[in-house]
């Protein structure tokens, strides 16, 4: 039993007037910026914090999504990982009915890519008959960014997490502009994608084996201190797997090497498939953790925002896709813009993107915006994480962690969503990008996890 | 009519995302049908391109600046304007703690006080807890479960949770909630009544006996849901405490297995204890304990003297026909109605008061209307409580309604010489407006039976 005596700081929290009596008697108060939770969510948050496996379990969850150490071991064919007959998709399940416009040209390209169609229309026919099984990315330890479609003849970054054992694929960067994780499916796109398919994917694959694993944790690291957020800038980071891997490119495909480099130099985004399985197979190490609260995917397939909770298996939460606030590509304007799309969320699940924005301060201009606000989205991303992650680290606020591990519970009491960047689709099918900004998650995908978190506490007191 | 430039900037390098933002300034200003500034790259020369602009050659680390506008001199100037502003420094603001748990985690803390609404309390009140730190709710309305959830979590993490519904604490000097100014000294409060403890203290402070600490409890700890495990943890601090040479437990009316459990741990202490029992609220008139005896057996058993207990009377009151207590504490208000044993006394303190409003030792407005609903067959017996948190200058408003009233009035005044308000003043602001006031509650509502 610790002794009476004279707190040195007092913490407030609800009535001002009581912290300036402490204030009155020259006391130091830490006055908490207090606030209602999100409606509906008062009883569930005394439920879910009453849990006695809450902290133990978050704490589990939250040391095992850090002590990750993602590697980059090989590139491989999507057919040697998807089940047959199956198209992967972003975000939560969605049917060809009520997919959005990038998500059906998406399908459509990659129809048309495996032969599977005579023509668009054709495509759209049979995929609309259920021709080919749509299933979520999330479910096949998989991300993809945008539409995050992944077809047999695609190839995929393989990344192992070298602490916990497990392996996470995402697909290979296009590029800006008319891509297919965008929706656009034209003969340029195809092209492109059978490129990739038939001499990209083949070179990278024979370079890694020369590399060995390419340490990403170290990698990321670095980046975070050389300007990205490894969301919506990766220039760092791309320039960094550049310089691993060309020596051995050169070496495994000479013929081809120049024109391999040459595609990864153009693409300021390469490294952003790579970073994603890297958060995927290290938020993949946090899962089903029983009365864990964190989170450990958010992903979106341009209709549905989705969450899922380490506790409660690969139940998806979800609420409506909001449109991004953001910058748009020449004459485009909102009303070009699709809802926000994509897995590429793992990022901010994973302590990045958003939420290193603070690292990146260029980003900001997305949003009109400061400096300084790049800053406060950081430091306000601490009031809804769990950690500071040890090795992802900011040196503009002292070198600490970045914000990570989204605790439900936090986001329902302050009211704070998690901060999202992202890029922006076109509305209709064949578009590509249109911009770029941030999104704002639904508060229902979290208020609806936090409620069954409630109904999975078994010791209600 | 509107004209086209192209330029580039060879080698100027700007961010794409910086340079977005430009762009969409520039396409917004009038007179500017198209513009588009960027770097060079083969995408940004396409989408240009289908702008309808006739791109010159250029590389990818190359500026673009293409405009169509009425003007595009002008326009290129503002580019250039916007370019250079991108370089303007901005600060970036602290983020103040959102919930107690982001707090605790900040600069360390010696406790957390609670005052958040009801529903709400078990969350912070729960983060104070898990990360070690006493706790005071000041809150009420917090289910009787959640307390005793909150207490077990307590015993686990082996720290004090004072409350739900604790108006009043002192530790180690610092005045929690609405908290009277007090000298150090032996004297350790354990109460389950927050009025009640204002009471005992007020009473030593002008006996010129100190106080160590005082800690609440909340008015249902020695229920038996609860089981008194605040009570019985506080009793063993301040039996602990150096400081501490005699305890007084304000205490309502245990439950009866909960009686026998502080009973035994009473009995294993080495600090005396002085009950101060408290009627129950149903219990109607009973003359026995009341906080004023407690407090004089306290000094008795300090071996000090017991003072006349001041009042501040100045003229004869006349005899009248009912009591009326318009009271803001409730233990002051049970106290009162056991001592005068009749009339008509309410605690405008009581939840059924405070929804939607402040507590009337903050607000008067409530009694300030019961006071001009009384008239001369009344006598009125009124509590003014001072110290840190309460109304600054109780008198202001509550003074000038007792002198319009016609009715006698009884004032129980309870505070200290220390307290910001300035007991002296206050009392003598009230016997100026024609009250008897009283720094004994029980003496003020005896001398209130005496008018009836």
């Amino acid at each position: 039993m610790s002794p009476l005596s004279t707190p040195s700081r007092v913490i407030t929290v609800g009535a001002g007037l009581l912290d300036e009596a402490l204030a009155a008697q020259a006391v130091p108060t830490t006055p908490v910026d207090w606030r209602p939770p999100l409606p509906g969510t008062a009883e569930a948050l005394v439920k879910v914090l009453g849990d006695p496996r809450r902290q133990a379990a978050n704490e589990l969850a939250a040391d095992r999504l850090t002590s990750a150490r993602p590697h980059l071991v090989g590139v491989r064919r999507a057919a040697e990982v998807l089940p047959r007959g199956t198209f992967l998709h972003a975000g939560p399940p969605i049917t060809w009915e009520r997919a959005s416009g990038p998500m059906r040209g998406a399908l459509i390209g990659a129809m048309l890519l495996e032969g599977l169609a005579a023509d668009e229309h054709d495509a759209a026919a049979r995929l609309a008959a259920g021709e080919v099984a749509l299933r979520p990315c999330h479910e096949h330890a998989a991300v993809g960014p945008m539409a995050g479609v992944v077809s047999p003849s695609m190839w995929l970054f393989e990344v192992r997490d070298e602490e916990h054992g497990g392996t996470a694929y995402c697909s290979l960067n296009e590029g800006l502009g008319k891509v297919l994780r965008y929706g656009a499916y034209g003969p340029e796109v195809l092209e492109r994608l059978r490129w990739m398919a038939a001499v990209l994917g083949p070179a990278l694959a024979a370079a890694l084996e020369r590399t060995g694993p390419i340490d990403l944790r170290s990698l990321i690291a670095q980046a975070l201190q050389m300007g990205d957020e490894l969301h919506n800038r990766n220039r760092a980071a791309t320039s960094l797997l550049l310089r691993e891997l060309a020596p051995a490119v050169v070496e495994a495909a000479p013929g081809e090497a120049a024109q391999v480099l040459r595609f990864i130099n153009g693409n300021d985004h390469f490294f952003l498939n790579a970073g994603m399985a890297a958060a995927k197979v290290s938020t993949d190490a946090a899962r089903g953790i029983p009365g864990s609260t964190m989170v450990v995917a958010m992903a979106r397939n341009g209709t549905d925002f989705g969450v899922q909770v380490s506790g409660l298996g690969g139940r998806w939460f979800t609420g409506p896709a909001g449109v991004p606030d953001g910058l748009y590509l020449g004459t485009y304007g909102p009303e070009d813009a699709n809802p926000d799309i994509g897995d590429s969320t793992i990022t901010e699940t994973s302590g990045l993107g958003g939420f290193a924005m603070a690292a990146s301060p260029a980003i900001v201009r997305f949003v009109g915006g400061e400096v300084a606000d790049a800053v406060r989205a950081t430091r306000s991303m601490y009031e809804i994480t769990l950690a500071e992650h040890p090795a992802y680290q900011i040196p503009g606020l002292g070198f600490r962690g970045t914000p990570v591990g989204i605790d439900v519970t936090l986001v329902a009491r302050t009211g704070l969503l998690p901060v999202v960047n992202t890029g922006i689709a076109g509305r209709i099918a064949g578009t590509g990008q249109v911009g770029a900004g941030l999104v704002k998650p639904p508060a229902e995908a979290f208020t609806s996890a936090l409620l069954a978190l409630a109904e999975a506490v078994s010791d209600p007191f | 009519m509107s004209a086209e430039a192209v330029l580039v900037r060879k080698g100027a390098y700007y961010d794409s995302v910086q340079l977005m933002r430009v762009s969409r300034a520039l396409s917004g200003t009038p007179g500017v049908a198209a513009a588009m500034v960027a770097m060079a790259t083969e995408l940004n020369v396409s989408v240009i391109r289908d702008l309808g602009f006739t791109v010159p050659e250029a590389c990818p680390g190359d500026l673009l600046i293409a405009v169509r506008a009425d003007d595009p001199e002008a326009a290129v100037a503002e580019a250039d304007r916007q370019l250079t502003t991108l370089q303007r420094p901005g600060a970036a603001a602290e983020q103040p703690p959102l919930t107690t748990w982001s707090a605790a985690a900040g600069e360390p803390a010696g406790l957390v006080l609670v005052s958040v609404p009801g529903e709400h309390a078990f969350c912070e009140a729960y983060d104070a807890v898990m990360a070690g730190l006493p706790v005071m709710v000041f809150s009420d309305g917090v289910p009787v479960e959640l307390e005793r959830r909150l207490k077990e979590l307590a015993e686990e993490r082996d720290v004090l949770v004072m409350g739900p519904d604790c108006g009043t604490a002192s530790i180690g000097g610092v005045g929690l909630g609405f908290a009277n100014v007090l000298a150090p000294g032996p004297v350790g409060v354990v109460a389950a009544s927050g009025t009640g403890a204002q009471q005992v203290t007020s009473l030593l402070d002008w006996a010129g006996t100190g106080v160590s600490h005082i800690l609440g409890v909340g008015g249902r700890d020695l229920s038996a849901e609860v089981g008194g495990l605040s009570t019985l943890r506080a009793l063993r601090m301040l039996d602990e405490d150096p400081a501490t040479e005699l305890i007084v437990l304000v205490s309502k009316p245990p439950a009866p297995e909960v009686a026998r459990a502080v009973e035994e741990a009473v009995a294993g202490l080495r600090t005396p204890v002085v009950p101060a029992l408290l009627p129950a609220p149903d219990s109607g008139a009973s003359g026995g304990a009341n906080l004023t005896k407690a407090t004089e057996q306290a000094l008795r058993t300090l071996g000090r003297p017991v003072p006349e207990w001041p009042s501040w009377v100045a003229a004869p009151q006349t005899p009248r026909k009912t009591l009326k207590g318009i009271y803001s504490g409730g233990t002051l208000s049970l106290e009162a109605a056991a001592v005068a044993g009749q009339g008509d006394i309410v605690d405008y303190g009581d939840d059924a008061y405070t929804r939607g409003r402040a507590h009337p030792m903050i607000d008067p407005t409530l009694r300030l209307e019961a006071l001009a609903r009384t008239g001369e067959t009344d006598v009125v017996l009124l509590d003014v409580v001072l110290g840190h948190g309460a109304d600054p200058d109780p008198a202001a408003a509550l003074a000038p309604a007792v002198a319009r009233t016609s009715a006698a009035v009884v004032v129980a005044l309870v505070g200290t010489r220390g307290d910001p308000q300035d007991l002296q003043r206050q009392a003598a602001a009230f016997r100026d407006a024609g009250a008897a006031v009283f720094l004994s509650n029980a003496q003020a509502a005896r001398h209130a039976r005496s008018l009836v």
